[in-house]
């Protein structure tokens, strides 16, 4: 195996939820050795949450945890412990970098502030992940992703003219900050091996989930105009849209852009004669039209099922695929080329397909190797073997109750 | 909006963004970082500029608010790859570069002479970072791509949207952005890893494979449960008991989003109750239940709708953001469905200064932009200058850099390579 990319690199991973384990797991499916510190006195959310094993609940069941705390350790430790801070400071000591994801001021009351950590190691890189940032008069408003997905305006924008907003599943916010916190991250390791200095970031995920409507936030900034949802339309693609299909709640989607894959999609119908349509023949004819149009996209879809669709499609250089249902994502033939899943067993949830990266590095790909851990399932390991505790002292811990 | 450049995290770093709209705010990352991002576009200017909304709705490929907001922090040249000159003038800024970045249909760099093994005879350390819609290799490889089809195939469009229609994306696409923001990060990996053994790679992500992710816990219910998860609009479906409760409310005036919840995290629960009860809203049903005992996930379908009774009425006395202060000053976890007005006049992001200005000085104008992604001590983030005019740095990159002559230029102009 090649050497990874963050090999030697420690993390000591406060947080909690999604964004700040999905942040740092980028870190470990590329070498990097991080522990969840987190406390059985109150398991995190994501631990009492479905997908159970067999619906029947339990911390160490849940595929919600699981899935973004893949190839980490897991530990707990109840910082409400008068003898909590001196372990937490041997965390410190050992990693490079720390990350929480705590209501702002809990990390100040342990004393593991960023202006704490630095007195212990000048050089630490510390991270906190928040909804709406460390600071101003909403910071300690409670809530999760799932919210902020509506205060940052996603919400908004997905629905249909007329209805209800409000289609967008999940805490969508939780994937927006990700990929900036881990960006961060590698930046800052790759800023500290060449200035010695560490950081601190403050992450809002309202302030990254606005990165992801910029122009729409432009468009009212300069122009005044505030956009609504509009279904599935596009404004420079006709037809563009998801279409049902054959089968149970079968749907695939289409785009057409230009006039070369409109001629394309009609040879893929096998130009039935609406495709002759003289309304149709153009781009600005066919927005016009889209109602029409989308109603007759959808009288030719429903003969055949989603895949049958997207082949159909593809071939004559028209965009289209399923609408992938959960099944169907681990089926997919280009995700499987990939490996973009990776089977692995775990303890009490079994053998089954943990995801991967979205991306490849060609020198050093990332190794999936140790499911997610079970609550305090490495505290042996990580107390004595990475903290270098004797096994007096841990007991000793242990039977205190600092290590609960 | 001055920075000085060795304050910056990536200020060593030269990165060359042959990218579209795949691709944009990926340069645009590591721009804002500190980067040294010089955006290529053919002559004439890209495509993408095109793309509206337009600066007073005026279309002109210098006035895209599209290409405004992704592509800041970026100087820009034009440069025709096709040609062979082009393709030697782009060699020699690959051996000045660390980074390139490009969302071309795989092979096409091949086919310019231009694929990573090449790339990497020129500069044994390049990081080469693809974005494409599934991927370089695979049985999807030549497919065309769109931002919806990403969004379908990866899972997402089937869990958003109402149960008696069609599945939806967002009406601005996300499956670009998140691809072109994992390619920052892909980078700054790479760059790490350089950094440590001079090694250099090619980074290959997909739009597809960046979506799944986005579905939160959605996936795991077919291998664990054999449940499929389906859209339920402003509800929430609990595939295990067959219901659904509602997540977004309608208030006096718009929107709000409220997640009922019980066991240990929903102290905030009784909080609403008290709340309800003190403006007489509260029936006896509601005031008698012991939330931290009380299990969301396994309810009857009649338990939830007995619940957003009340709880719906109540909403309904009060405008958005008349709940919103209130829910704030309670601890209530109530938020606003925000549009673009509510978020440009949000008081939180005007006290952490947010937005930043950003010179236009072509349009004698300064325009509001959203400022930095991450507030970062130690290291400065954020916009340092306005997304580049059609060949703005030319002359400073070609001449300056290079050592073009001022007459070469002028040949290259006209033959149609800058």
């Amino acid at each position: 195996m090649a050497k990874q990319v963050f090999e030697g690199i420690k993390i000591a991973d406060f947080a909690w939820v999604a964004v700040g384990p999905r942040s740092t797991q980028y870190l470990s499916e590329h070498g990097a050795t991080v522990v969840r510190i987190e406390s059985g006195t109150h398991p995190e959310t994501l631990r009492m949450a479905a997908p159970y094993k067999d619906n029947k609940a339990g911390v160490n069941r849940t595929a919600f945890f699981a899935r973004y705390n893949t190839n980490k350790y897991g530990v707990t430790l109840n910082l409400n412990h008068p003898r909590a801070r001196e372990v937490a400071h041997r965390f410190i000591k050992w990693a490079d970098i720390v990350s929480e994801a705590y209501p702002p001021g809990r990390m100040k009351r342990w004393g593991l502030a960023y202006e704490d950590l630095v007195k212990i190691k000048p050089d630490i890189i510390m991270f906190s992940a928040c909804n709406q940032g460390q600071t101003g008069p909403h910071a300690s408003q409670p809530g999760y992703g799932v919210q902020l997905t509506s205060l940052a305006g996603f919400t908004n924008l997905t629905g249909w003219p007329g209805r209800t907003p409000g289609g967008l599943y999940g805490a969508y916010t939780d994937f927006v900050s990700p990929h900036f916190i881990a960006a961060s991250l590698a930046a800052a390791l790759e800023y500290r091996a060449r200035t010695g200095k560490g950081l601190y970031i403050d992450n809002s995920q309202y302030e990254c989930g606005a990165q992801f409507l910029s122009p729409v936030l432009l468009d009212y900034l300069v122009n005044g105009r505030i956009w609504k949802a509009m279904g599935n339309r596009h404004p420079y693609a006709a037809p563009h849209g998801i279409y049902r299909c054959r089968g149970k709640d079968g749907w695939a989607a289409i785009a057409v852009f230009t006039d070369e894959e409109w001629e394309g999609f009609c040879r893929a119908t096998d130009e039935p004669p609406w495709t002759q349509d003289p309304r149709f023949q153009s781009f600005v004819g066919r927005k016009e039209n889209e109602d029409e149009l989308d109603c007759l996209v959808e009288t030719w879809t429903s003969q055949f099922d989603p895949e049958e669709v997207m082949t159909m499609m593809q071939r004559e250089g028209v965009a289209a695929g399923i609408a992938a249902k959960n099944k169907d994502v681990y089926e997919d033939p280009q995700l499987k080329h990939r490996h973009h899943f990776w089977e692995m067993e775990h303890s009490e949830i079994g053998s089954i397909p943990w995801e991967g990266p979205s991306f490849i590095l060609s020198k050093t790909p990332a190794q999936l190797t140790k499911p997610a851990p079970c609550i305090g399932e490495d505290n042996h390991y990580v107390y004595t073997e990475l903290l270098g505790l004797s096994d007096e002292e841990f007991v000793q811990l242990m039977n205190e109750g600092v290590l609960e | 909006m001055s920075q000085e450049p060795s304050e910056t995290l990536l200020f060593p770093y030269r990165v060359l963004d042959l990218t579209d709209e795949k691709g944009f705010l990926c340069g645009k990352i590591l721009g804002d970082m500190g980067a040294d991002v010089v955006k290529i576009e053919p002559p004439g200017g890209d495509p993408s500029r095109r793309i509206g909304p337009f600066y007073k709705d005026i279309p002109d490929p210098e006035k895209s608010l599209y290409w405004f907001a992704y592509n800041t922090s970026k100087r820009g040249i034009t440069l025709n790859i096709e040609t062979a000159d082009g393709r030697e003038l782009f060699k020699r800024l690959v051996g000045r570069a660390d980074l390139v970045i490009e969302s071309s249909p795989p092979g096409t760099m091949e086919g310019l002479g231009l694929g990573y093994a090449v790339l990497r005879e020129l500069n044994p350390g390049l990081i080469l970072t693809s974005i494409t819609p599934y991927g370089q290799d695979g049985p999807y490889r030549d497919y065309k791509g769109a931002d919806i089809v990403c969004w379908a195939l990866g899972g997402m469009a089937f869990l958003c949207g109402d149960p008696d229609r069609a599945p939806l994306q967002v009406s601005f696409p996300q499956s670009y952005l998140h691809a072109a923001a994992e390619a920052a990060a892909a980078s700054n990996l790479a760059l790490y890893h350089r950094k440590n053994t001079g090694e250099g790679q090619h980074i290959d992500v997909s739009a597809q494979a960046c979506v799944p992710w986005c579905t939160m816990n959605a996936l795991e219910f077919w291998p664990l449960n054999r449940s499929i998860i389906t859209r339920a609009g402003p509800y929430r479906h609990r595939p295990a008991v067959n219901a659904r409760d509602r997540q977004i409310w309608p208030c006096k005036d718009g929107y709000v989003h409220f997640l009922m919840m019980g066991g240990i995290v929903a102290d905030y629960m009784t909080r609403l109750v008290a709340w309800m009860d003190e403006e007489g809203a509260a029936d006896e049903y509601i005031k008698e239940i012991k939330w931290a005992e009380f299990d969301m996930a396994y309810l009857p379908q009649s338990v939830y709708d007995a619940l957003e009774e009340p709880i719906g009425k109540f909403f309904m006395r009060y405008t958005m953001k008349e709940l919103y202060e209130e829910a704030v000053r309670r601890r209530v976890q109530l938020y606003p469905v925000c549009n673009a007005r509510e978020i440009v006049e949000s008081p939180q992001l005007e006290a952490r200064n947010f937005w930043q200005e950003v010179e236009h000085p072509e349009l004698k104008t300064t325009i509001t932009y959203p400022g930095a992604f991450l507030k970062v001590t130690g290291a400065k983030c954020g916009i340092s200058r306005r997304a580049p005019l059609i060949g703005e740095h030319n002359e400073e990159i070609f001449c300056g850099e290079l050592g073009l002559k001022r007459e070469e230029l002028v040949l290259l102009r006209q033959a149609g390579v800058i």
